[in-house]
């Protein structure tokens, strides 16, 4: 799978409450949600998201709160990909688990700037930044991880492969 | 190799002789729970994959964060939570005037014993910690697939031994003791590792001093949190449970990342400033700092023993003119011994609203937002930026002592400042 857009980067302890406020937790509707994603820190983030584009954090991005909304949020916006230095524990199985691929990478996460351009190769376990020319080598994101995400998350994945 | 109390729960759950941190494992879990915002995704999960439930003694659904309903869309949620507890025979689903805030409902029905492994669509699981269970938070998803088999795949964490000794000075409780911890590991202090809570000092801490300790673990990123079995909890458990249980010792030589100390006679109240709960500071410390709001409830302080430390420094007295202060008992059976034992009737001459127990304000969904630019003091557990309204309102975490204290002055203060 490759991954390629613009980065919308933030920092450290990137809490669920921020990428999706509990005010708008009376709906499950991932459009709805992606709606409000990151508005309390970045209210500019849901008016320029573009399909493809890759959100870049700091430390132990997804803290606080199990909601699977907020990675719901986040893919519902049209972000293909999360590179952060390192995630919370439990958003990062809940995004693994609807099919956001989650990519724990601290010198890539360091270095790359907001507005840069990304090429993400997940398999291939490299990240070209377009902007810049460096090349940061990535953990290869398994196989079956990748199906995940390809077959839309892991219910699908789970029902998919009882049909075959 | 010896193991902790986490790896012999999940050991035995995953039917393995030993299990070592880092070990990918499926394991059964005793108990599944969910709540009114993450059970209805759940639920749109579970129904696609066509399959019937594993258990219906050993699902959870408790309608708590957005009930009683505050609007249509989560009367919409609710509804799909009980239709679906009522269509699958669920027998512990909690309605509005039977439930309770989760964490604490759970442990006071008696759902939860030593040796389980829990897991629950909300990241507070971890509560169960405190009566030597292994409990931790999942998503929807995990929710979804457990509910159907009766397992769910874990990483065995590694272990952080955290050794209290001593006892707690007046006024100081377990929302002091997570809260000081937290400010020594910080936010991601044990990011995917357990607390295993050790020393002499764990004999002078109450059940209710535990479940908040045990509760705040996630917010130094831990997967759980969990307490030794003693004469507290055995004393905790009769009277509550019929059904046989196990408890777990750790081995004298299971391996630890590292040990922390903490003398709990020289803890005192403190307040996690905003927008950490890490950010952690003596009360006495702190400056003048107006507020607005007092939350005092929540699944980290909102047991009787939270209600009877407010009670014990509002009584006789009024909170301040410019103060709003809340008071939300965590179960229905909260509530009737905070009447019975006359604190509701203290919090009400004192000018305060007590609640039916809901998450509503610690959350931001609701009974008790926020306006731009206000400070609340809350017993919650989260105060991170927008957390319980406007994103430039300010919470300050802390015990119920403090959060009662400063209902009365207009700013946060220690007791000492209001019961001379």
């Amino acid at each position: 799978m490759i991954c390629e857009g613009k980065v919308w980067r933030y920092g450290d302890n990137i809490d669920t409450d921020v990428i999706i406020p509990a005010r708008y937790l009376n709906t499950a509707d991932p459009q709805e949600l992606a709606r409000h994603c990151m508005e309390d820190i970045d209210t500019t983030f849901v008016v320029k998201v573009q399909v493809g584009d890759i959100i870049v954090g700091g430390k132990n991005f997804g803290c606080g709160s199990s909601r699977e909304h907020a990675p719901i949020a986040i893919k519902a916006s049209g972000i293909t990909c999360v590179i952060a230095e390192n995630f919370a524990r439990i958003f990062y199985r809940n995004a693994i688990n609807i099919g956001l691929p989650v990519i724990e990478a601290g010198e890539a996460a360091r270095a790359i700037k907001h507005g840069d351009v990304l090429k993400v190769d997940l398999g291939g376990g490299l990240v070209e930044n377009k902007t810049t020319g460096q090349n940061f080598s990535i953990q290869p994101l398994p196989g079956f991880i990748q199906a995940i995400a390809q077959a839309g998350g892991l219910i699908n994945y789970v029902t998919e492969a009882e049909k075959k | 190799m010896g193991m902790t109390m986490t790896e012999k729960i999940l050991a035995c759950q995953a039917g393995l002789t030993q299990v070592n941190a880092g070990q990918l494992i499926q394991c059964r879990v005793d108990l599944v729970l969910g709540n009114d915002i993450t059970a209805p995704p759940a639920i749109h999960e579970f129904e696609r994959m066509n399959r019937p439930i594993f258990d219906r003694e050993k699902i959870v659904l408790v309608p708590d964060h957005f009930a009683p309903n505050k609007d249509i869309k989560s009367a919409q949620m609710c509804k799909t939570v009980r239709e679906f507890a009522n269509r699958h025979c669920i027998t512990n689903y909690f309605e509005v005037g039977r439930m309770g805030i989760e964490h604490v409902l759970l442990p006071e029905q008696g759902l939860v014993l030593p040796g389980q492994a829990i897991i629950g669509a909300d990241s507070h699981t971890c509560t169960y910690g405190a009566l030597n269970a292994f409990a931790t938070g999942v998503g929807s998803t995990d929710m979804a697939a457990a509910m159907a088999t009766g397992q769910t795949w874990f990483k065995v964490p590694a272990a952080i031994k955290v050794n209290l000794t001593g006892k707690m000075p007046e006024w100081v409780s377990g929302k002091d003791v997570i809260l000081t911890l937290i400010g020594l590991i910080g936010v991601d202090g044990a990011r995917y590792q357990s607390l295993e809570f050790f020393g002499d000092g764990v004999a002078n801490l109450t059940m209710a001093d535990r479940l908040t300790i045990a509760n705040m673990a996630i917010e130094a990123g831990a997967k759980n949190g969990i307490f030794p079995f003693d004469e507290i909890t055995k004393n905790y458990l009769d009277g509550r449970v019929s059904k046989p249980y196990a408890p777990v010792a750790a081995d004298e030589d299971a391996e630890y990342l590292q040990t922390i100390d903490i003398d709990l006679s020289k803890v005192s109240p403190v307040v996690a400033l905003p927008h950490l709960p890490e950010n952690v500071r003596p009360v006495s410390e702190l400056d003048r700092i107006g507020i607005q709001q007092v939350i005092i409830g929540s699944c980290t302080n909102g047991r009787i023993e939270d209600l009877a430390q407010a009670a014990k420094i509002l009584q006789g007295r009024t909170v301040h003119p410019a103060v709003r202060l809340i008071v939300i008992p965590g179960s229905q059976t909260v509530y009737l011994e905070a009447v019975q034992r006359g604190y509701t009737e203290t919090f009400v001459k004192a000018g305060a609203v007590v609640s039916t127990p809901t998450c509503g304000p610690c959350l931001g969904g609701y009974m008790g937002i926020l306006a731009e630019g206000e400070r609340a003091v809350a017993t919650t557990n989260r105060n991170f930026r927008g957390r319980m309204g406007h994103v430039d309102s300010e919470v300050y975490l802390a015990g119920p002592a403090i959060a009662a204290a400063s209902a009365v002055t207009g700013y946060i203060a220690g007791p000492w400042e209001v019961v001379k």
